[in-house]
């Protein structure tokens, strides 16, 4: 045993409470599972949503100690924090409209909520990752449980599809972020972000291009998870093949956790070789958008709509990152947070409006919603509004921080060509708009039933949430700028 | 202590050369010492095992899949169980204590899939359940 080895303190452990309470509930379903056998229990969802809300106050209390836990390998700062609460959040809203989708479905069953909290271990480790090897296993953990949620109906073609177009190109992005991890700690000798970053400002013997070469090794990882140009091929199919909920689910809590962490350990780590990868994230934040928004005028199918939307998204989280200040990871952060409200409301609506077999997941099979559904109807179009940026809703002061944090570091073209973007993007939101409300009613709307419980619930959180960073955002911009300061 | 490149990989280099020795020890003595059969399934690749050759489409069942899970659900438990072994006097109760949790983490999920089924492999048992 090393002479200076020493249990975790009391306080590590609580740092580390979200993870366990999610690890247990997950297991907890595990079992109550097995005891129901073959047959299928209903109410599993409750045990999941009490063990969120229970991971939530834990975070609160962990938040509220910062510090580093278990020989450094976790920092719970105000950012871990703002994320793990973030994607808890997502956990939540994912959980309140997958009951009447799966039981629809026939497929109504614990090891769907139990996969997703053990998700949500892998994004709150991501959140909290102080160090490479960390940051590698809460990606795995986050993904594996993904790719089996992308293809939970499995004798769907679609999910199937999905599944191991997921699972094939996932794997392979990870594998390079694991050769870059291997590369800078044989150029460093240190997997720890702190360490990476003293030792690549103060020693003149790391050959600059080739920590390059390892920050552009770990660049295509983190890129396929938040499908950023040129890796963001699978989005589209993954997201259209995927059962609704966990569409809602993939798209909102493992894209901001693996954000989170591709800000934490590009601003903590590689900062003083900013100059290598920043031109990088600028090419890549402006292909992300211009391809995200153009493929999606031509979809007619609302799943590609809103995957390409979410390409697209990405894009502007990364105009953010390459402003590279605090003011720019305060506007990813504030973005990130509107993004998941608008995107997972969205997806919560679709898996009312798909119907059992998803048959009507056409942008024309909305036709004359507004007359049959108002309410769903308004809702949808309030995420959608959003999603465009108007003023009053989250989206819009998205947008005006993150191109602010842009202007501020003089990023001028890739401000003003993101606002061409979103001006572009505006046209495919208000084409589902118009279909909503201006056209007759088609066979498609007639055969609706009132949303479920769940997901009027959390169509209604999601739509509130993103009213009021519309209309007050500086309650979480506050927030978001006290907790931006990491890696100083 | 080692300090040229030939001392600190001199062992690796012993290691190397007693797998290739070993490899070709092992397959020469067969061939000097043993016997001779020659017929179609003593030819083929694995030769207690499955047929090597057809469709690539061919569907075979699930279990093995779950069995070799399973085995990796152990293999693993038995992995970290012998370091701890080794260093168990010096940590006390606290690492009995982690490595219970550990245990039971296991064991939940060994109780999930004998509960599912996974271990009934008999088409019987299994409608008899049902």
């Amino acid at each position: 045993m090393p002479a200076n080895f020493a249990f975790p303190t009391e306080a590590e452990y609580i740092r580390f409470l979200p993870e366990t309470i999610l690890i247990l509930m997950g297991t907890l379903i595990m079992v109550l599972e097995g005891f129901a056998g073959d047959g299928h229990r209903k109410g599993t969802h409750k045990v999941a949503l009490f063990g969120l809300f229970l991971a939530m106050a834990a975070a609160c209390y962990a938040g509220s100690n910062p510090g580093p836990a278990f020989s450094d390998f976790l920092l719970v700062d105000g950012f871990g924090t703002f994320f793990r609460m973030l994607v808890l959040t997502v956990g939540i809203l994912a959980v309140l409209c997958s009951p009447s989708y799966l039981s629809r479905e026939r497929a109504d069953s614990g090891e769907y909520y139990a996969l997703i909290l053990y998700s949500l271990v892998g994004q709150c480790i991501l959140a909290t990752a102080n160090e490479l090897i960390m940051v590698f296993i809460g990606l795995e953990i986050s993904s594996i449980a993904t790719y089996v949620l992308a293809g939970y109906l499995r004798d769907d073609k679609r999910n199937n599809e999905s599944a191991i177009k997921y699972f094939l190109l996932g794997s392979f992005a990870t594998a390079f972020l694991l050769y870059g991890v291997a590369w800078i700690y044989g150029l460093t000798g240190s997997t720890n972000l702190a360490v990476i970053r003293q030792y690549l400002q103060t020693s003149a013997t790391a050959d600059p291009a080739l920590v390059g070469l390892a920050a552009g090794l770990m660049f295509v990882g983190f890129a396929f998870k938040v499908s950023a140009a040129p890796f963001q091929a699978w989005t589209p199919d993954v997201y259209q093949g995927a059962p609704a909920p966990v569409t809602a689910f993939m798209s909102a809590g493992p894209k901001a956790a693996a954000f989170a962490v591709f800000i934490r350990v590009y601003i903590t780590a590689f900062d003083g070789i900013a100059e290598t990868w920043l031109p990088v994230v600028w090419v890549s934040a402006l292909a992300t958008m211009v391809i995200g928004n153009f493929a999606a005028l031509t979809q007619t199918n609302i799943k590609r709509v809103l995957a390409y939307s979410s390409i697209a998204h990405a894009g502007y989280v990364l105009v953010a990152v390459a402003a590279h200040s605090q003011i720019g990871t305060a506007a990813a952060m504030f973005y990130l947070a509107s993004y998941v409200f608008m995107n997972i409301g969205a997806f919560a609506l679709i898996s009312h409006l798909s119907r059992q077999g998803e048959r009507y997941v056409q942008v024309n099979d909305l036709a004359g919603l507004s007359q049959r559904q108002p309410v769903t109807a308004a809702l949808f179009a309030i995420f959608l509004l959003s999603l465009i940026g108007v003023p009053l809703t989250g989206g819009f002061f998205g947008k005006f921080y993150i191109f602010k944090a842009a202007l501020d570091s003089q990023l001028y073209w890739l401000t003003v060509l993101g606002l061409l973007n979103s001006a572009v993007a505006a046209y495919y939101y208000l084409r589902i708009i118009v279909v909503m409300y201006f056209h007759e009613p088609g066979h498609a709307t007639e055969s609706l039933e009132e949303p479920a419980a769940g997901i009027r619930v959390a169509s209604l959180v999601a739509a509130l949430a993103v009213v009021v960073l519309g209309v007050a955002p500086s309650l979480l911009l506050n927030v978001a700028s006290r907790s931006s300061a990491i890696g100083r | 202590m080692p300090t040229t490149p030939l001392e600190v990989y001199f062992p690796v280099l012993v290691q190397a050369l007693l797998g290739v020795g070993l490899a070709l020890g092992l397959v020469g003595a067969s061939s000097l010492l043993g016997k001779k059969l020659k017929n179609k399934i003593k030819d083929s690749p694995y030769e207690c095992g499955m047929a090597p050759q057809g469709s690539a489409e061919e569907r075979f069942s699930v279990k093995f899949y779950l069995v070799a899970m399973l085995f990796i659900l152990f293999d693993i438990e038995a992995v970290f169980l012998y370091p701890w072994v080794v260093v168990y006097k010096d940590l006390g109760m606290i690492a009995f204590v982690e490595m219970a949790i550990f245990v039971i983490l296991i064991l939940s999920g060994f109780f999930y899939i004998w509960k599912k089924g996974v271990l009934d492999w008999s088409q019987i048992s299994r409608i008899q359940r049902k």
